[in-house]
């Protein structure tokens, strides 16, 4: 079936089988490979992506249902400030302070939690630790230890406080 | 990770078009709302449906909480997310707050909804026992119209309910009493996990004394029928921790748990009691400081 | 209005050791990442296993036909058609050997036992369906205490004379000795105690893409390997191609715990996919077959005995150990040490007498038992003896630590020799304790808690102390299949002075694309961003045996270190021939931030290393004997292992009525000796801790009593998210090892290892006035409320 859906502003059409999931036809049929996935079972959350600018578990959608839809990805981000009216060319406040805060280790979670803070920051510019670790309970780092993605996400929000970003 | 074995995909347009479809295809078809019942179940491969109906844009009809004067009405594709953020529903019905925080996760609240959880009716499902505290109706609409059933009626055992093949559960009904408030409780052994005992306490008071109490436990053998034995054994009581260990005992002894890797039948049994009594003291505090409910007495 | 919360500062020194951001970051957070499934391969086919759906069964048949007709269908392979190629079975790391592919019987749930390999990922996961397999069913072998009864089903009937499921005996100490102390001893207690068999579960599951060249014959391999040159090794012999014809590459790879160490049967399989079809071929692995499948870690049932004075001075420890290694023994252990290093159960303290003995046997489960930053058994070895040490405190109604400040080795003993045999390097014990209890302030905790406890709260705080062996390892003590543990190391310095350093071990997030660059800045005087790492590739860089139990830095930053000191002394020599003068007289600059040799007493007189990377390369005369360019590359063997170590208390809050346990506190001071960037120890630090949670509280890979296993989704392998840990309280000491260039020990596993019994210990403590003595992991609520008196 042919399936058509804004995908990280660009309007893309493909055809597909039905049963396809969303994360598969991101990653195979648009070669975005930065949203990952890592379990069966809609626990893990590394598959994480904007649904009409909701983070959403893309493993757990087809690519069905988010035809007429917006979906957003993490390779958008960094293209975020053109669209939202910061500098060009310069990565995401999250993606920076997830860099600051060494909330980065092997990477494959990233992408997923990216998403969601941003998400998180722009519904909520001052969370407390609580409502960060709400927000990520869907997902899984075994990494990190979580420690540093909270303080990453406190640093991005007084960053953006500081700027008086909308 | 797993992938669903081939089907079709429709997207219905409108509730008659969702049934049209359902009556024609039968029992290969299948109702999609957020997914994250039946997708999960599909890609493991326990389940298959020929064709899958995709209901979600239905959701600015279908989707919305109602608030009138003696109910409270939800469309079955309002998602766990408009449910935990909705002040009003909060206000009258604090159980579906306290209950939706505990269920899953932030990312499977924006896209689950309510019809998906009923209709799933997998019994650790912590909107029936909500639905089954508050006394729901469930209305059904099919070709030949619509009707309206209690929780009793509608779940039917696990993962079965009287929702028929060409059937769908569209709205929710909540009777709203004065005088009345609800709590939740729940233990996991880990955020998002399946409960490894809930309840769900609504009571109501007039004159200080109870004149009302539903208990709706999860994930401890069927029950939907809101353990009529509390509430016979509470009507004109006055609150106090005595009848909240009351309470507890009787719904330990109504319930039927089974032992797995949550918990053993015994602990599920105290938990029965204990997360009763926490409810109900909570349900109760409200209901003494709760304001004028909607509408007026 | 949240309160300002402190960032420390990463202070971006220009050079060397310190906290510097990490140059990898800019890809993961971009979502360029390359990992084992971003690999696309033009005319890329997709591979998926079949599965055994019992834990024990003969195979009666097996029919492929209709897998076969299946229109993207390419390949359908069996044990029989893999057996005609001699690769049905295959050597594993601890000298035994596994099925590739099933043949006579399947032996454990989840068992591979056939492969189809199709256009796409969908269709290949159809065609599995396809498969008709007969099984017969078998009686499981699933309790490991009843493993070794008689008249118990066989695992290994395939071996022959073979009659039960005994796997190997392994001893360690001085059992005479051992049994005289406690046979002196005023106080005994004995304790069993269970470590769960658990799962690393990286995010990433494992994977591989084979791609090979049937015109040149050679193998190009992307695999999710912690150790990519000992795999390329391992594949020649397996599968026939000579070394110099395989390539294995680790791209990015998305944590890896252990659990990525292992060659495991699919990756064969993509092999042989690509070898039948001629294309490139692709597998990667469901979480079920993850969890189901690959290396678990720990499943140890252990009997504990430790012997005291009155006055809580230990005498001796003993241990007697029933070891699940599953249906194959494919643990990842230097070879000498079938055990791991599980001879360190003396722990941190002076104990004159101890003996242990391990039995190990087969069961009906996945084959592994070395995982999940065990650093080879030491988890196992802590958690006995620190929860021992616990006990005797109860016995003799002694505060723990206390208890553990009568015991511990004093800085002066160091070197120290255990009573099994193993030498640590060094350690000021006390005074990484001392920091431990005053990040904690634990008088006001104690005092904290018996104001709780008057109140009817059940507050616990659990101390552990933990001595880690690390950084394998001596050649003559250390090889895994024969190989000896050792790291190569390769540097070069471009004509325009920036630098690339290739290393043999592999990341899976532990930053060495920093920390490295790091290492080389600090000798070299070149800033880390000129510096590119370059690791995974077996193409790429030299030999060396991998990253795991945490043997980056001890092993492969000693190597770094040393291969840039030697850069170091050639470029003396330039730049003496480029000041004229003798290399004597020249002075390396360590705190410049241009890398620069002056001429003593004349500073003003100088040469950068850029400047002398010009001249190794360019058309001056070079001085008598010194060739041109600027590069060395060496081995490194290291003389001993190292000995990080560690000082954790964690303060948990118990529901009275639920029994669900909250870890509101977390202190850990580590010292890992020489810190090359804080910001990365501390990461790997927290990782650790968030394991010790997982594992003291829901983690289990359990199955029932047909031998299905019951952990085969993250649904039920609970693992822990940001709600469940709490805001992680580091501190350090630093007591260099006294054998490593850098003094370095590294910090990978530490706190996984010392975590999980500052948990229990700390629950047990909460429950102490009820006369809990010990609960097994996992604290789930209902476990721990099972624990309660029934009078609860």
């Amino acid at each position: 079936m042919r399936v058509r859906m804004t995908v990280n502003g660009e309007e893309v059409m493909r055809d597909v089988e039905p049963r396809t999931l969303l994360v598969h036809f991101l990653r195979d049929d648009l070669g975005l490979t930065g949203t990952h996935w890592g379990c069966d079972t809609s626990n893990c959350g590394a598959c994480a992506v904007w649904l009409d600018r909701e983070p959403v578990k893309s493993c757990t959608v087809l690519a069905a249902m988010a035809s007429g839809h917006e979906v957003h990805t993490v390779e958008w981000l960094e293209r975020r400030n053109e669209f939202e009216g910061g500098a060009p060319g310069e990565l995401d406040t999250v993606q920076r302070a997830f860099m600051a805060c060494h909330g980065v280790q092997c990477g494959f979670c990233t992408p997923g939690m990216l998403m969601t803070v941003r998400a998180l920051l722009d519904r909520n510019p001052d969370p407390t630790e609580w409502e960060i670790r709400e927000a990520i309970s869907g997902q899984v780092c075994r990494c990190t230890g979580y420690a540093s993605i909270v303080k990453a996400v406190q640093w991005a929000a007084l960053q953006e406080r500081g700027r008086g970003a909308s | 990770m797993q992938v669903p074995a081939p089907f079709e995909y429709e997207r219905a347009t409108s509730v008659e078009h969702a049934i049209g479809l359902l009556e024609r295809l039968g029992g290969a078809a299948r109702l999609l709302a957020g997914g994250h019942s039946l997708l999960p179940m599909m890609k493991l491969r326990l389940a298959h449906f020929e064709y899958l109906i995709d209901i979600n844009d239905l959701h600015h009809e279908w989707g919305r909480i109602v608030v009138e004067p003696t109910r409270i009405r939800i469309g079955a594709l309002a998602r766990h997310r408009e449910l935990l953020e909705n002040a009003e529903l909060r206000r009258v019905f604090p159980i579906f707050h306290e209950a939706e925080r505990v269920i899953a996760d932030p990312l499977v609240r924006n896209r689950g909804t309510i019809g998906g959880s009923l209709c799933q009716a997998d019994p650790s499902e912590d909107l029936s026992a909500v639905c089954t505290t508050l006394d729901a109706r469930c209305v059904i609409r099919g070709s030949g119209g619509e009707r309206v059933v209690s929780m009793a009626e509608f779940y039917r055992g696990p993962y079965e309910t009287a929702v028929g093949d060409a059937e769908m559960l569209v709205e929710i009904q909540l009777p709203v009493r004065p005088g009345g408030s609800s709590a939740y409780e729940k233990v996991g052994r880990r955020v998002g996990d399946w409960a490894v005992v809930s309840c769900g306490v609504a009571v109501w008071l007039r004159d200080g004394l109870i004149a009302d109490a539903r208990v709706g436990l999860a994930a401890v053998g069927p029950n939907t029928t809101g353990i009529p034995e509390i509430s016979q054994a509470l009507r004109g009581r006055e609150p106090s921790e005595d009848v909240y260990a009351e309470a507890g005992a009787i719904a330990a002894a109504s319930c039927t748990p089974v032992a797995d890797q949550r918990g053993t039948v015994e602990y599920k049994r105290h938990l029965a009691a204990e997360l009763t009594r926490r409810a109900l003291r909570r349900a109760v505090e409200r209901a003494r400081h709760e304001a004028a409910p909607v509408g007026g007495r | 209005m949240t309160a300002e919360p402190t960032f420390v500062d990463n202070d971006q020194r220009p050079l060397g050791h310190g906290r510097m951001l990490r140059k990898e970051d800019p890809r993961f957070l971009r979502g360029k990442g390359r990992f084992i499934d971003d690999v696309q391969l033009p005319g890329m086919l997709h591979l998926a296993i079949l599965r055994a759906p019992l834990a024990h069964a003969r195979i009666l048949s097996i029919d492929t036909t209709a897998a076969q007709a299946h229109p993207r269908v390419k390949v359908v392979v069996t044990g029989e058609m893999l057996a005609e190629r001699g690769l049905a079975w295959m050597p594993t790391l601890a000298e035994d050997v596994q099925a590739v592919l099933a043949t006579d019987k399947v032996r454990f749930q989840g068992q591979e036992v056939a492969f189809v390999v199709a256009t796409d990922r969908y269709a290949a996961r159809d065609a599995l369906e396809l498969i008709e397999v007969e099984y017969e069913p078998l009686p499981a072998v699933v309790d490991v205490r009843t493993a070794l009864d008689p008249g118990t089903p066989v695992v290994r009937d395939e071996q022959p004379g073979r009659t039960d499921n005994h796997c190997y005996d392994w001893e360690a100490g001085d059992a005479a000795a051992t049994d005289a102390a406690f046979a002196r001893a005023e106080v005994v207690v004995r304790q069993e105690l269970v470590y769960p068999r658990v799962h690393p579960a990286p995010l990433e599951t494992c994977g591989a893409v084979a791609d090979y060249d049937q015109a040149e014959r050679t193998l190009t391999l992307w695999c999710t390997s912690q150790a990519p040159h000992a795999h390329r090794t391992l594949l020649a012999g397996l599968i026939g191609l000579p070394e110099h014809h395989i390539r294995v590459i680790s791209p990015d790879i998305g944590g890896g715990f252990g659990n990525k160490v292992p060659i495991y049967p699919g990756y064969l399989c993509a092999i042989v996919g690509s070898q039948l079809t001629g294309r490139p071929v692709k597998w990667t692995e469901d979480r079920y077959e993850n969890l189901v499948s690959t290396a678990f870690a720990r499943d140890y049932v252990m009997t504990g005995e430790i012997a005291a004075t009155r006055q809580g001075r230990i005498l001796a420890v003993r241990a007697r150990v029933l070891a699940d290694h599953g249906a194959f023994n494919a643990v990842a252990v230097p070879t000498k040490y079938p055990a791991g290093f599980f001879g360190v159960f003396t722990g941190s303290y002076d104990i004159a007498a101890a003996h242990c003995a391990v039995t190990a046997v087969h069961t009906n489960k996945a084959p592994g038992g070395v995982a999940y930053a065990c650093s080879f058994r030491v988890t196992e070895a802590v958690y006995l003896i620190e929860r021992l040490v616990d006990c005797l405190a109860r016995e003799l109604d002694l505060d723990p630590v206390e208890l553990r400040r009568r015991n511990l080795l004093k800085p002066e003993q160091f070197p120290y020799r255990t009573a099994t045999g193993w030498v640590y390097d060094s350690g000021d014990y006390p005074a990484t304790l001392a920091e431990a209890l005053r990040i904690a302030d634990y008088d006001g905790l104690r005092r904290e808690q018996a104001q709780r406890r008057a109140r009817g709260e059940l507050m616990g705080i659990g101390v552990s102390f933990f001595t880690e062996a690390v950084g394998a390892g001596p050649r003559r003590h250390m090889d895994i299949s024969g190989i000896g543990m050792t790291d190569g190391s390769a540097l070069v310095v471009h004509p325009t002075g920036t630098a690339e350093l290739r290393v043999s071990c592999q990341s899976q997030g532990q930053g060495h694309e920093t920390t490295f660059a790091q290492i080389v800045a600090e000798e070299l005087g070149i800033p880390p961003a000129d510096i590119r790492v370059v690791h995974g590739d077996t193409e790429l860089t030299p030999f060396g045996m991998g990253t795991y139990g945490s043997r980056s830095t001890a092993v492969s930053g000693a190597a770094a270190a040393l291969v840039a000191r030697r850069v170091r002394e050639k470029a003396r020599l330039l730049a003496a021939a480029m000041l004229e003068v003798s290399p004597t007289d020249l002075v390396w600059d360590k705190d410049s931030a241009d890398g620069r040799f002056h001429v003593a007493g004349d500073e003003g007189r100088h040469v950068t290393i850029r400047e002398v990377a010009r001249y190794a390369y360019g058309s001056a005369d070079l001085p008598e004997g010194v060739d041109g360019g600027l590069h060395a590359q060496l081995t490194y063997e290291p003389p001993d292992l190292t000995n990080p170590y560690g000082a954790y208390i964690c303060v948990v809050d118990i529901d009275p009525a639920t029994a669900v346990v909250t870890v509101r506190r977390f202190i850990a001071v580590d010292d890992c000796g020489t810190r090359i960037n804080p910001m990365i120890v501390e990461g790997q630090v927290h990782r650790g801790l968030t394991d010790g949670v997982g594992m003291a509280l829901m983690e289990m890979i359990a199955f029932d009593e047909l031998g299905n296993c019951l952990g085969g989704s993250f649904m039920d392998y609970l693992l822990p998210t940001a709600l469940e840990v709490p805001d992680w309280e580091t501190g350090f000491t630093v007591t260099p090892s006294p054998h490593h260039p850098l003094g370095a020990k590294g910090i990978g596993e530490s706190a996984t290892v010392g975590s999980p019994p500052a948990v229990v210990n700390a629950v047990v403590d909460a429950l102490a006035p009820f006369g809990v003595r010990h609960i097994d992991m996992p604290l789930t609520p209902s476990r721990v409320w099972s624990a309660l008196p029934p009078s609860r």
